[in-house]
């Protein structure tokens, strides 16, 4: 059985995984990164919108091929049909760019391959390799045969399924109403606002939302979240999804260019992202917006925190727990509270009423709201209806 | 791989439909299952909770045990 060796070893060249190799690689640490799929950025399992604004935090250039569109703004539709338009600015967290992944991931690979990093395709981790109870490495099958590669660190980038966490004892479980189950195309020919990152709220989608992504005039995500805990019936998302698109005479007509499913965990943030030579990162280790849905910000900027805390680990030749707490401090002080705010927002939204709904957004419909930070809406909300207000008040 | 034989499984996955996106491997709470080789399968630690049926966008998954605990 063939051996390789490196100081880093990062499962998934995903963003988060990518990121950190190229931060990790940068600081002067071997890193090898591998990837059980045979081309990086596909196939794809996102919906790809992101804001403009990640991009400074990571030190990111985007090329024109990483950007299927730009859009102005996003429209939130209320079951009832109120619609409320926000510009970009004050729609502020996952819109602003919808990405082509296909291309955005490759050219975060290639970001950490400039610095130095090795690529290994098709090569699956199936476990990790441990002497004397600490973690050495993980065994691998690649197109070469089974291996056995040997790292002073392992970095879980592995995703939504990640095994990584569960073969090192960290606990990454999720509950039915932590998760959210997602079915996409990428529907063409269609005849729509594509400047608009579109979202639809209520009892059509429990616990989630149905979302149009623009990707060219003609073509966009067009996709829906359910959460688990809600959902009854085998291939429910894509049998109610399948009617919205039939109800809805833009889009009836569309072809679909691709099909992506897939779960998003919307969970509050996890205890425990380190123990002693392994870290977890992005999806696997839970790092995504519990309202939103949204990862691929989160994951990049935990990247690079987390390359950063490898490269300094490594000078000091210690991946010890406590070595790289500096990780999981970082990548908190970044966003656990937010993340926790807005996992226990999405607690309570996921209870309110179409009715409700409603009521929430025609009321901002007709006020409009100037800058769309929570305390903005639920002070608009407040006037009209304060009762509907309260609970949301302690989150503040 | 021997873990994987059908034997074990109190589960069906149907790879006509399956899209290997991972989701119910994420889900399963007794990580009985594993999408090796772009295939799904499950071994004998499934204890038939269905998650995996639930979860499944697309309803490539089916208990097929009868006795299955939950």
């Amino acid at each position: 059985m063939k051996n390789l060796e490196t100081d880093i070893l990062v499962v998934g060249a995903g963003p988060a995984g990518s990121m950190t190799a190229r931060y990790a690689a940068k600081g002067g640490a071997d890193v090898m990164i591998i990837e059980k799929r045979q081309e990086i950025g596909s196939p794809v399992r996102c919906a790809e919108g992101i804001s403009q604004s990640l991009l400074a935090k990571v030190d990111l250039e985007l090329t024109q091929k990483d950007i299927a569109r730009r859009v102005v703004g996003a429209k939130i539709f209320s079951p009832g049909g109120h619609c409320l338009t926000l510009s970009e600015k004050q729609a502020g967290d996952e819109v602003g760019i919808v990405l082509d992944r296909v291309f955005f991931d490759k050219h975060l690979a290639k970001l950490a391959i400039d610095e130095g990093a090795d690529v290994r395709l098709k090569t699956a981790a199936t476990g990790l390799i441990k002497l004397n109870g600490k973690i050495v490495g993980v065994k691998a099958t690649s197109p070469e045969g089974d291996l056995t590669i040997n790292a002073k660190c392992i970095v879980g980038a592995d995703g939504y399924e990640s095994q990584v966490g569960r073969w090192a004892g960290i606990d990454t479980k999720l509950s039915p109403n932590d998760i959210t189950s997602c079915f996409q195309y990428r529907l063409t020919g269609i005849d729509y606002d594509p400047d608009y990152c579109e979202f639809y709220l209520g009892s059509r989608a429990p616990g989630g939302y149905i979302w149009i992504f623009p990707k060219d005039e003609e073509t966009a995500n067009v996709g829906m979240g359910i959460q688990l805990a809600q959902l009854k019936t085998p291939a429910q998302i894509k049998q109610t999804l399948d009617r919205f698109i039939e109800k809805d005479e833009r889009l009836r007509d569309g072809k679909p260019l691709d099909m992506v499913s897939g779960a998003v965990s919307i969970c509050a943030p996890i205890d425990k992202t380190v123990m002693d030579n392994l870290l977890l990162v992005g999806d696997s280790a839970r790092q995504i917006d519990p309202i939103t849905g949204g990862g691929i910000s989160n994951g990049c900027i935990a990247g690079r925190i987390a390359g950063e805390a490898l490269a300094d680990a490594n000078e000091k030749n210690d991946f010890s727990e406590k070595s790289l707490q500096r990780y999981e401090n970082g990548w908190r002080d970044e966003m656990e509270n937010r993340l926790y705010r807005n996992w226990m927002a999405k607690e309570k939204l996921i209870k309110l009423s179409d009715e409700t709904f409603d009521k929430i957004i025609s009321t901002l419909e007709e006020v409009g709201v100037e800058k769309v930070s929570s305390l903005a809406i639920l002070q608009a909300v407040e006037k009209k209806y304060p009762d509907l207000v309260k609970e949301f008040k302690s989150l503040l | 791989m021997t873990r994987m034989k059908n034997v074990f499984q109190k589960i069906a996955i149907d790879q006509e439909i399956c899209m290997h996106c991972g989701a119910c491997v994420g889900t399963c709470p007794k990580n009985a299952m594993y999408l090796h080789d772009l295939t799904v399968a499950a071994d004998e630690n499934c204890n038939g909770c269905r998650l995996c049926v639930k979860v499944c966008p697309i309803g490539a998954i089916e208990v097929v045990a009868k006795g299955a605990g939950a």
